[in-house]
């Protein structure tokens, strides 16, 4: 195998390093962008899905006699005409002591939310099959239903899965060092709850999914606007019972936004491929906005009650943690609630940690990750605290924070826990004071607190918050590349990752073309086609540029050795001397004499029909390589925000909005800052505006974009960004995931400002987002209802 | 998300539209810059069997400004009224008003009169209108009325209209010298309805005193609700801050707020007050501008 190279200079590079404008944007800006539902798919028939409309109910009969015979429907399915694929759909991460309960396509018997599917109508166009859901009658048995993780976990309530004892999913702990000694030692200790909602990843193209069988080639072609294809066609196969070759799973070029639902796998996914076969007709399902509120998986809802013991100057002892998790109706996986667990310690030194995650069963629609993935959770469980021993010492919170970062000559620095990986909480690479200081050089907190104490005077309540994050991120196992030379002499570089605007077709061309070190223009990306490169696992958890960009370094490494050898063989003349340039193989010292790409790709893929190569020359050019990371590597940030509370009325306002990130390696800062900027308005509308509300019993009450507070632009403010650049030692380009952090520290920095505002009044924060609502309530101390 | 069968009209004439609308009633709705409605339909909340699309009809797109007051037809869009420096000029509130209303791609589509046959109490219109003592002209094939703002809503979504009906134009008399108005509100987000909200108008006297206020609250209950105590209260006196004080206080006492998903009821019987002392502040600055 070549010897790898590494790439930590990029002063030496020609493309790496600078802020290219991505290749997409074209398309996307002038709305030119693909998205599935605009592919040119001529006569699908369309589907729409009967959903639940109780929390909990048992089916006693489904009639769809009216609906079938309607003019313009083709069929209708239930459970009973589904029985081959009524098959369960397992955690994407489990644990064996998970209380694991089955998670069908299709309600069978038991509705265990608002949402689930019931039945399937298909029909020629997406009106008349809307038009049949309403003559499907469903005979529902009410049942008791539980609309929150404190209703689930109460004594004596309803079970969300009859048979099951409790609504306890799974509880585990994780600990280091001694908690409950050092509680008992430390001199001080703080105790707080805290309380985090549920919000939606808000795709701008909801989840969809087509689906034709392809007669002449025996294969089932499926477009779905997945994160994953390749987990996708895995799981179809697995269902299906066939063999991964005959299923071809596309995500188009445009899937509208990820954000981590469009990551997990869901019934309609196993419905519509099926349906399409059995029909023998094509189908797509489209899924629209009401859908998606009510049936795409969410994330947030934690409430954490933490303890953290610490000495007379801030020093953190013990850190211990209880926290409640909902799972949801059914566990899509584990991955959010144990990524909460060891994202708490953050970039702490902290002796004795105990961390303990009690997830529970709700009848409402599953959660999983959603950008940010359960650590927005754990750093307002840390940093909420981090403010609190401040307040308690009177020291400034940046100061508390100073004296217990890890140090830069720390790592690799063992935490004491385990990641959700499955290797040891081990944090790589960092700097973590020199994030505190990039902060410190843009507020002067000196001159902020006199202004703080002279705004009050005008009743103007000024406050200042911050966040520090370590992100556990390029998790494994693996992420493939393909890497070819094509036969008019291009670079096509496969992905089996298929991005959600990331911008891939752009940052992997300019690592291809810096590898090889031909011209950036001859470099092609395409991705989400399973029939590309035969494995893969997915965009999510911010992994793609650490595991699939190695990947795209390594092969075209390897290619570029291939190239050289063909054009030595060639040009009889020794590979030492050859350099690539442009679209060609050239003499170093003698440019004039080479050979171009084109003619490499004629001698070395196309070849001279039954004629026998020289031993040393290669032939097809065209490697595959798969990076698997040892373990994730950990990116890190600080927020600084400073708020205006108008104590009147409740509404925040964000005067400044700092945002200090390390994701090591910056590849392409333009793409970097994006994905930063993203996070960050995503933050915003977790700490102050997003909320997924359901009653006591489960009824979703926030259904449209009327009560559902996304932000728009008018509400987010333009951070300041710096970076802080900290090389991962665990892959060949130094790089760590940038996707999350813009999110991850907003709603615990926006919380601390917002407090730090009301200091006069001593209101506690305890509740997120901080509605209106919510501020007053924390100020004027009156009663809310809360579920 | 896609509506339900109907059969959609394209009239071009009012005699027409008025036609369809005593011909199917309670089965038809009229659609104009299909802000509200378009949702409603694609929801299925509503489900009209027929849809009576009134863009075409010409003599309905219009708004006029006279020595007596605005006509504003059925047609007219937020955005015309907004961009009108005249009606600006006369109508400081409306303006103000308008400028709150959702974005300005809603803005450009939605219609006053669409808004105010809606009859969304959290809206900023209804409020508005009340304030000003906004009149609405409604036809029917067989007759024609007006109905004072006052008495226009009459529940959440509900208004006096019967389903033969057509709000035609709506009229705000002109306002009268010294008259200053505000419109406060507090929402979620840039362009979200109002959690509470308040339009309040008055006439400064020669004496110095605010005289005819009104405070008209919207998001507070079913319909925009006029706070009489309150306007009692105020009348005749300078708006000296100890009045503000007491006029918020006496607010938040005796308002009896509904509660929602966007907010508490206690969130509203707080705030309602502040609001309409901010009101009523702004119209105390604007004393010094109209020359008392």
């Amino acid at each position: 195998m070549t010897q790898l190279s590494e790439v930590r200079d990029l002063e030496k590079t020609a493309n790496l390093g600078t802020g290219m404008l991505r290749r997409e944007d074209q398309r996307l800006l002038t709305g030119g962008g693909q998205f599935l539902d605009d592919l040119p798919f001529g006569d699908f028939y369309e589907a729409a899905i009967l959903r639940s409309n109780y929390a909990h109910a048992r089916i006693l009969s489904i009639d769809t006699e009216a609906a079938k015979s309607l003019n313009g429907v083709i069929a209708v399915f239930t459970a009973s005409e589904l029985g081959p694929i009524l098959k369960d759909l397992p955690p994407k991460v489990t644990n064996p002591k998970l209380n694991y309960q089955v998670r069908l396509p299709i309600v069978k018997e038991y509705a265990r939310y608002i949402g689930e599917p019931v039945a399937v109508v298909v029909a020629e166009n997406r009106y008349i099959a809307e038009d049949a859901l309403e003559l499907i009658e469903v005979e529902y048995e009410p049942l008791e239903s539980v609309g929150s993780t404190a209703q689930a976990l109460k004594e004596g309530a309803p079970p969300v899965h009859i048979g099951s004892e409790t609504n306890v999913a799974v509880h585990l702990i994780q600990q280091a060092g001694d908690p409950e000694a050092a509680l008992k030692s430390s001199p001080h200790v703080l105790r707080e709850t805290l309380h985090v909602a549920r919000g939606g990843g808000h795709s701008i193209e909801a989840r969809a999914v087509a689906a034709r069988f392809d007669g002449p080639t025996q294969q089932l072609i499926v477009w779905d606007n997945t994160q994953a294809p390749h987990y996708v066609r895995q799981m179809l196969a697995t269902i299906y019972g066939v063999s991964e070759d005959e299923i071809r799973l596309i995500a188009p070029a445009d899937i509208g936004g990820g954000f981590g639902p469009k990551a997990q796998f869901y019934g309609e996914e196993v419905l519509i491929p099926w349906i399409a076969m059995e029909l023998n007709h094509p189908v797509k399902w489209i899924e629209d906005r009401w859908e998606n509120f009510i049936s795409a998986t969410m994330e947030r809802t934690q409430t954490h009650h933490v303890e953290v013991g610490f000495d007379d100057d801030g020093r953190l002892l013990v850190l211990k943690d209880v926290f409640e998790h909902d799972q949801g109706a059914y566990c899509v996986g584990l991955k959010v609630p144990t990524i909460t667990m060891s994202t708490l310690p953050g970039p702490y030194v902290i002796p004795n940690i105990h961390s303990e995650l009690i997830s529970c069963y709700t009848n409402i629609v599953p959660t999983s990750s959603l950008r940010g993935a359960g650590r927005p959770q754990a750093v307002v469980a840390m940093e909420r605290m981090m403010d609190r021993i401040a307040e308690h010492l009177g020291l400034e919170p940046a100061e508390v924070r100073r004296r217990n970062l890890i140090q830069p000559d720390q790592f690799p620095y063992a935490v004491g826990l385990t990641f959700r990986d499955g290797s040891p909480l081990t944090y790589d690479s960092g700097n973590y004071p020199a994030l505190l200081d990039g902060v410190l050089e843009r507020i002067d907190l000196a001159e902020f607190r006199a202004e703080q104490i002279e705004a009050r005077k005008s009743g103007k309540f000024l406050g200042l918050g911050l966040a520090m994050f370590v992100e556990g991120t390029g998790i494994g196992p693996y992420e493939g590349a393909r890497v070819r030379l094509t036969n008019t002499g291009r670079v096509m570089v496969s992905l089996a990752a298929s991005p959600q605007g990331q911008g891939y077709e752009t940052v992997y061309a300019q690592v291809a073309a810096d590898a090889i070190g031909c011209d950036i223009d001859l470099v092609s990306v395409r991705h989400g086609d399973t029939s590309f490169i035969p494995y893969g696992q997915g965009t999510f958890a911010s992994r793609i540029t650490s595991t699939a960009g190695p990947a795209v370094w390594q092969a075209s490494t390897q290619v570029k050795v291939d190239i050289i050898d063909v054009a030595a063989s060639m040009l009889k003349i020794d590979s030492g001397e050859l350099v690539i340039r442009g679209d060609r193989v050239e003499v170093g010292d003698d440019p004039e004499k080479g050979v171009s790409l084109a003619e490499i790709a004629s001698i070395a893929n196309v070849g001279r029909h039954g004629m026998s190569v020289a031993r040393n020359q290669p032939v097809a050019i065209e490697r595959t390589s798969y990076f698997k990371p040892s373990q994730a590597a950990y990116s890190s940030g600080i927020s600084a925000i400073i708020v205006s509370v108008d104590v009147e009325t409740g509404k925040i306002e964000i005067l400044r909005s700092i945002l200090g990130h390390d994701c090591g390696t910056v590849l392409n800062p333009l793409l970097v800052e994006g994905q930063v900027l993203g996070g960050h308005a995503h933050g915003i509308g977790n700490a102050i505006y997003e909320e997924a509300k359901y009653s006591k019993d489960g009824q979703p009450l926030t259904v449209s974009y009327l009560d559902y507070a996304l932000p728009t632009a008018m509400e987010v403010p333009t951070p300041e960004l710096f970076h802080v650049v900290s090389p991962s030692p665990l892959n060949p380009l130094g790089v760590k995931g940038s996707g999350e952090g813009g999110t991850v520290p907003l709603p615990a920095s926006v919380a601390n400002a917002v407090e730090d505002a009301l200091r006069p009044f001593g209101a506690r924060i305890r509740e997120i987002p901080l509605t209106p609502d919510r501020v007053l309530a924390a100020i004027y101390g009156f009663q809310r209802d809360e579920t | 998300m896609k509506p339900s069968r109907f059969i959609y009209h394209a009239p071009t004439q009012i005699e027409e539209v008025l036609d369809l609308l005593w011909e199917y009633g309670d089965e038809a709705k009229i659609l104009a810059g299909g802000q509200s409605l378009m949702p409603m339909l694609n929801f299925r909340l509503l489900a009209p069997a027929h849809l009576i699309d009134i863009n075409r009809v010409k003599a309905l797109n219009q708004y006029s400004l006279s020595d007596s007051g605005l006509t504003i037809s059925a047609l007219a869009r937020h955005r015309d009224l907004e961009l009108s420096p005249e009606v600006e000029l006369a109508y400081p509130i409306l303006h103000e008003g308008l400028t709150n209303i959702a974005h300005v791609q809603i803005r450009n589509r939605g219609t006053i009169c669409g808004s105010l046959a809606h009859a969304d109490s959290a809206a900023e219109l209804p409020s508005i209108m009340m304030a000003l003592d906004g009149q609405m002209n409604v036809r029917s094939k067989s007759s024609r009325r007006i109905v004072p703002a006052g008495e226009f809503f009459r529940f959440h979504l509900t208004s006096d209209l019967d389903s033969t009906e057509l709000l035609e134009s709506v009229f705000i008399p002109s306002m009268k010298r010294n008259s200053v108005g505000a419109f406060d509100e507090v929402t979620r987000r840039k362009g979200d309805f109002a959690l509470v909200g308040a339009a309040v108008v008055g006439t400064w006297s020669e004496r110095g005193t605010i005289e005819d206020c009104r405070i008209v609250c919207s998001g507070v209950a079913p319909t925009p609700l006029r706070l009489l105590e309150a306007e009692e209260l105020v009348s005749g006196t300078d708006l000296s801050e100890e009045v503000l004080v007491a006029v918020q206080q006496l607010v938040m006492e005796s308002l009896e707020p509904t509660e929602d998903v966007h907010t508490s009821a206690q969130y509203r019987k707080k705030v309602t007050g502040v609001v309409v002392r901010r009101g009523l502040a702004r119209l105390a600055e604007q004393r010094s501008v109209v020359n008392v």
